[in-house]
């Protein structure tokens, strides 16, 4: 999937992934993509929260072992 | 989408209890959240600028979780809530927890109302100047006008 800017949130715990996210998305116009990457497990919870409280779409969640990657859409 | 709000009350001073305002306020921000937190007693010594003397003590906490058991009369020693501390610390950094400035920050920058209890701040007696300046002051009628018209409001 293309993306507009990639934020690492490897070895960050909660809630810094989702803090991270806000600061990297603020930085996108609308309707651009950001990628996030992160190790924590409980980051697919907290991404779908984020994205149904904030109305920035969640295009893709997917797991690869312990790598968790999202795709978000600027709102 | 009109956006929520949420107060809280801070009323702990160690480590442990510093957290759960700090990573609620933070990630609400993040949520474009609107947020107080309002800090009484203990609950003081998380507006301090210097934050490196917040501490856990293991003394009458049996849940905290120990390398090796510890008697609670090793545990009141001298030194062994520095140590128990630090061991917290590294623990928190290896583990990718933010240090607690760094939740505070967030905050600040995402204009988190983060309000001195002044009745408080009068019985410890407390200086001003040993705040950040980004504290306000103010009493309960205070928090109520805000805690009154909020979707969370909580009591740490």
């Amino acid at each position: 999937m293309n993306f507009d800017k990639e934020l690492d949130a490897r070895g960050l715990a909660c809630p810094l992934p989702i803090v991270k996210t806000r600061k990297a998305l603020n930085e996108l116009a609308s309707g651009q993509v950001l990628k996030v990457t992160a190790t924590d497990s409980g980051s697919t919870a907290d991404m779908k929260a984020f994205s149904e409280q904030t109305g920035n779409e969640l295009l893709s969640s997917t797991q690869e072992g312990n790598l968790y990657v999202f795709y978000l859409k600027r709102r | 989408m009109t956006a929520k709000k949420m107060a809280l009350i801070a009323t702990k001073g160690t480590l442990d209890w510093a957290y759960p305002p700090y990573i609620l306020a933070s990630t609400a921000a993040s949520l474009g959240w609107e947020v107080q937190i309002f800090f009484t007693f203990y609950g003081l010594q998380l507006l301090r600028k210097d934050l490196s003397s917040i501490k856990i003590s293991p003394l009458a906490n049996p849940a905290m979780p120990m390398p090796v058991p510890m008697p609670v009369l090793v545990q009141a020693l001298p030194g062994m809530e520095s140590m128990a501390t630090m061991m917290m610390k590294n623990k928190m950094k290896s583990k990718g927890v933010a240090a607690l400035e760094d939740l505070r920050n967030v905050c600040i920058e995402a204009d988190v109302k983060l309000i001195a209890c002044q009745m408080t701040v009068d019985l410890f007696e407390f200086d001003k100047s040993e705040f950040i300046p980004q504290a306000e002051f103010g009493g309960a009628a205070t928090f109520l006008g805000f805690a009154g018209d909020t979707d969370v409001c909580l009591y740490i």
